[in-house]
């Protein structure tokens, strides 16, 4: 019975983790090519779902179609984000960086509300919602769908980043923004992409948990700073690093809530964020290296 | 030095007088949490627009404060006044530890951790229900007495709570103006260049962190006996967002700027009540386009526009 | 064009007259409802159903030929505001009574306002200790969380069950509903064995649930508001979970079986009767008013009334008894609410008296079954 139960822990947690890791994710790629944490990512979470729903209801799409048109959507408010808040910043300190991408998230939450009201909703699972039996555990269709998608994009980066010439590019502007600028590649654009890739990323996360989660024009605040810590612990990696913290994020809050107390849960998360900040702010596995200090 | 005093004595009777205008309508009452903001504003403008460095958690220590005074006056029946002091004692201490490892961090690490501290303060708030009375909040908190009179109206609450923070008002000008102000704008420009010319950045920085939410914990005191009830819901993280668009819409670094973005941030959502659901919109743009388009807040924004527009050949004093 | 003019300025003209001379000043009555923010699936009902009463009582002709007019500002669910909000009622609007607020944190922090400047509010939360002790100036129209409780305990005790597992959201709602389960619990001879809690935006509950399979509860009382339970509804069927699972009446209105989906069967719950008004036997004092609202709110904003706006219905509905009674004074209407007997509203038959200021009896409860995504009465 006990062995059941840590499997079903485990099993929840790992599906939870996976959402952590392609916000995580997100965070991490921006970050690495423009030093911005972005506190709006939680944002692309939450015009995901309620994007893909909206397609779905008052446009009547069916769900297949729906799912790229909210991406699409999400990707251009990506860039627009990045266009006409980030770019023309005159003073892009740190603080004001912060501040412009809280008051974004804040204007995207609001007017999600005042388009689409304030009712969570709930968007219909892919592929039927039996329960499906693993061991002694269960998990749902919907599981598998959401760490498949995950494993595939995590693929699909892995190509980009070290396959395509924008990808290395963007390696590039990573590691030293004004050497990539000066060996002819356009840091700007760089930054657009970015911010294109991590939006649409988190809107897919968006899309793939709210079968599970439902959803509302407030889901993206606390997704966000889950994911934001799934990228501390893996040292903002865009890689593997990332989702593998967002994986131990994801299984520990489920271990937490299930043997330890369910209402300290949240509490969890972050202060394994301060834990990590403090001690080894280089990530779980990174190298001393860093200069995130 | 006679122009700071100057402006000090302006703002002090305006702050005097400004009940007359209201007639205790419900607008003394909504200053009376204008006052309680101003506070709290200038405890992180201490921090922010001083020493350069950010915290997302403030709300946090409000709630410390609030909380600490809640529960030994409501349930342990200990003296208000011994309370407060005691709290903010406390709170400044403990903000003291947990600064050395948070104060490491810089930028949006920095952010991050201070708003992990919040939340986790929050939950603490909210989960320890035989304390905290957990979110259904803690009622019966008295209200304070000097001398046999008891602040039970607004008017009464108003002329305390402006009284402390005219203090603090005071207080913070001359800190700003005083060796240790200018030590943390060096800090703010370049902690490095600090350190040669034989600035403590690390200390000084913990112990106006540590001041910071010594402040912030005094006027969640305050709050706590002017409200007589409290809730975890008004120490979350959407406060200390608010928070922070008072010093910024203000100004950075500047006291009285925190002054009028408390003010400004307080009565605004009277104004846009009429627009009730926009509000929150509002409130984003109104962030962003600061950030945008008045990066230095008001008090230099307005003069700056006023010299461009308004007078362009004139060398009006931008600085506030 | 001047014979077309002409007429309209005499009709004008004389509506201001006839609106100055027959309704002299109107009656002002205030209300703080959380439309915006986290309780606004409270507050949203709440304002429209009010505004939809006060305008039908307009329509009609007013109290005594007075008309109504409702001041409504939005506490966005934030106790801070609240006070703000209700101290300008008072002081500026100079309202005769106050409607609201929506949430039992919010209400505990208006109650100082009222009881200093002698103003009868009606709170449209559940918290039992809005009114024990009684206050003064202060009522309610929401069912205490203490008698739901009662009725799912009766429900189990009849069905030999006597150990459970509860499942408590960790916001005001679940933290008074997770108190009364505690404490009515050795009256009804039942044992919690599991005592566990869950975070309003959390988005996973095997953990918990999983721990109450391993456990010997047979049944599962869950305390939660949208969308948790039904988060928690889906998660159970994912685990196969056999024993009933019940939730409160904060989740008793359609929104809960569309979220939760195929979920949802099976799922008892104590509710205010007007979910399922048409059900009920021609005998219910009740069901004159449940219909009526229920016909009128979809007429007005095409969805479907809950018991959550009908908190505000009985309230205004209470007043306007009150008002005709006594006048609009705020001590008379406060004496005359005190006085109201036999009101049969949309929460239930009120009695109110010196000892009670929430005034109703465990029948203000039905429990029913959600069955084929409809509710059922359970008998």
């Amino acid at each position: 019975m006990q062995f059941d139960q840590i499997l079903q822990y485990t099993l929840s947690g790992l599906s939870t983790g996976a959402i952590y890791a392609l916000i995580g994710i997100g965070f991490s790629i921006i970050y690495n090519s423009t030093g911005i944490i972005n506190f709006a990512q939680g944002e692309f979470v939450m015009l995901g779902g309620m994007l893909t729903l909206f397609f779905m209801g008052p446009l009547k799409l069916p769900l297949w179609a729906a799912i790229p048109c909210a991406v699409l959507i999400s990707t251009l408010t990506g860039i627009v984000f990045e266009r006409f808040a980030i770019r023309p910043l005159r003073q892009p300190t740190p603080i004001n960086l912060v501040i412009i991408t809280i008051g974004g998230s804040i204007l995207m939450r609001g007017l999600a509300m005042l388009l689409w009201g304030k009712d969570t909703q709930s968007l219909p699972p892919f592929s039927g919602d039996e329960p499906i039996a693993i061991g002694g555990a269960t998990i749902l269709p919907q599981h598998i769908w959401i760490l498949g998608i995950t494993l595939v994009i995590i693929a699909i980066n892995k190509l980009y980043f070290y396959h395509t010439i924008s990808g290395k590019a963007m390696r590039a502007c990573a590691y030293n923004r004004r050497a990539a600028g000066l060996v002819g590649i356009d840091v700007r654009r760089m930054v657009m992409f970015s911010f294109m890739i991590s939006s649409a990323m988190g809107a897919v996360a968006g899309i793939i948990v709210a079968p599970l989660t439902m959803t509302a024009y407030d889901v993206g605040v606390m997704l966000g700073l889950k994911g934001f810590c799934a990228a501390i612990i893996g040292g903002m990696s865009s890689g593997a690093a990332t989702v593998v913290g967002g994986l131990i994020l994801g299984v520990l809050e489920s271990l937490g809530a299930g043997l330890v107390s369910s209402g300290y849960k949240d509490a969890i998360a972050f202060i394994i964020l301060l834990l990590i900040l403090f001690i080894r702010p280089q990530g779980l596995f990174g190298k001393a290296d860093s200069e995130r200090v | 030095m006679k122009k700071e005093l100057l402006k000090f004595l302006v703002f002090l009777v305006i702050v005097m007088a400004a009940p007359l205008a209201f007639k205790g309508g419900y607008l003394l009452n909504v200053l009376v949490f204008v006052g309680i903001n101003t506070m709290l504003a200038i405890a992180l403008n201490l921090l922010l627009g001083y020493a350069g460095q950010i915290s997302l958690g403030h709300a946090g220590f409000f709630g410390l404060g609030a909380y600490l005074s809640g529960i030994m006056t409501a349930t342990y029946g200990w003296n208000p006044w011994l309370v407060m002091p005691l709290a903010a004692l406390i709170v400044g201490i403990l903000a003291f530890m947990i600064g050395f490892p948070v104060l490491k961090l810089k930028g949006h690490y920095l952010a991050m951790a201070t708003l992990g501290l919040g939340i986790i303060i929050y939950i603490v708030f909210n989960e320890t229900v035989d304390l905290t009375g957990g979110p259904s909040g803690l009622s019966g908190i008295p209200n304070l007495t000097i001398a046999g009179t008891t602040f039970d109206t607004d008017l009464k609450n108003y002329y305390l709570i402006w009284s402390f923070t005219s203090v603090i008002v005071f207080l913070a000008v001359n800190l700003a103006r005083s060796r240790v102000g200018r030590a943390l704008r060096a800090i703010h420009d370049s902690e490095v260049a600090a350190q040669v010319l034989g600035v403590n950045a690390r200390i000084i920085k913990i112990q106006i962190f540590a001041l910071s939410a010594a402040i912030s914990s005094l006027a969640g005191s305050l709050y706590a006996h002017t409200m007589t009830f409290i809730s975890p819901a008004s120490f979350g993280f959407n406060f200390s967002v608010e928070l922070l668009t008072m010093v910024v819409i203000g100004g950075l670094g500047s006291i009285y700027g925190s002054f009028f973005g408390a003010v400004l941030l307080t009565l605004l959502p009277e104004f846009l009540r009429e627009a009730q659901d926009y509000d929150i919109v509002i409130y984003g743009a109104l962030l962003m386009a600061m950030v945008m388009f008045m990066p230095g807040g008001l008090v230099r924004g307005i003069p700056a526009l006023f010299n461009r527009f308004i007078k362009p050949a004139g060398k009006g004093n931008g600085h506030a | 064009m001047r014979f077309r003019v002409i007429p309209f300025i005499g009709l004008a003209v004389s509506l201001l007259l006839c609106s100055t001379v027959f309704a002299a000043t109107p009656i002002k009555i205030g209300a703080l409802f959380a439309v915006t923010g986290p309780a606004a699936f409270l507050g949203e009902p709440e304002r429209n159903t009010a505004q939809m009463v006060v305008d039908e009582i307009n329509r009609t002709g007013g109290i005594k030929g007075r008309k109504l007019e409702l001041i409504v500002y939005d506490t966005g669910g934030d106790a801070t505001k609240a006070v703000q909000l209700a101290t300008k009622l008072v002081k500026n609007d100079k309202v005769s009574a106050i409607i609201g607020p929506s949430t039992t944190g919010e209400s505990m922090a208006v109650i100082p306002v009222a009881e200093k400047d002698h103003v009868p509010l009606i709170s449209c939360a559940a918290g039992i200790k809005i009114t024990d002790p009684v206050k003064h100036w202060v009522f309610k129209t929401a069912q205490n969380d203490s008698l739901a409780v009662a009725r799912i305990y009766e429900q189990l005790q009849r069905q030999k069950i006597n150990k459970i597992a509860i499942l408590t959201v960790s916001d005001g709602f679940g933290a008074s509903g997770r108190e009364q389960l505690k404490s009515q619990a050795a009256r009804h001879g039942i044992t919690i064995v599991l005592d566990d809690t869950y975070g309003p935006k959390d988005t996973d509950m095997t953990a918990q649930l999983t721990k109450i399979r391993g456990s010997q509860a047979q049944a599962i009382i869950c305390w939660g508001t949208n969308p948790g339970p039904a988060v928690i509804a889906k998660n159970a069927r994912q685990l196969g979970l056999k024993i009933p699972l019940y939730m409160s009446h904060g989740v008793s209105s359609k929104k809960f079986i569309e979220l939760a989906g195929e979920a949802a069967e099976g799922i008892r719950l104590p509710s205010g009767k007007v979910i399922v008004a048409d059900m009920l036997p021609a005998s219910d004092p009740q069901k004159k008013s449940l219909l009526a609202y229920v016909k009128d709110y979809q007429k007005h904003y095409k969805a479907e009334g809950d018991h959550f706006g009908g908190h505000a219905w009985d309230a205004v509905m209470l007043l306007k008894g009150a008002i005709e009674r006594g006048g609009d004074a705020p001590a008379a209407i406060r004496d005359q609410l005190e006085k109201t007997r036999q009101f049969h509203g949309i929460g239930g038959t009120f009695n109110f008296s010196a000892q009670d200021h929430a005034g109703l009896g465990k029948d203000a409860f039905v429990l029913v079954e959600v069955k084929n995504r409809d509710w059922m009465i359970v008998k």
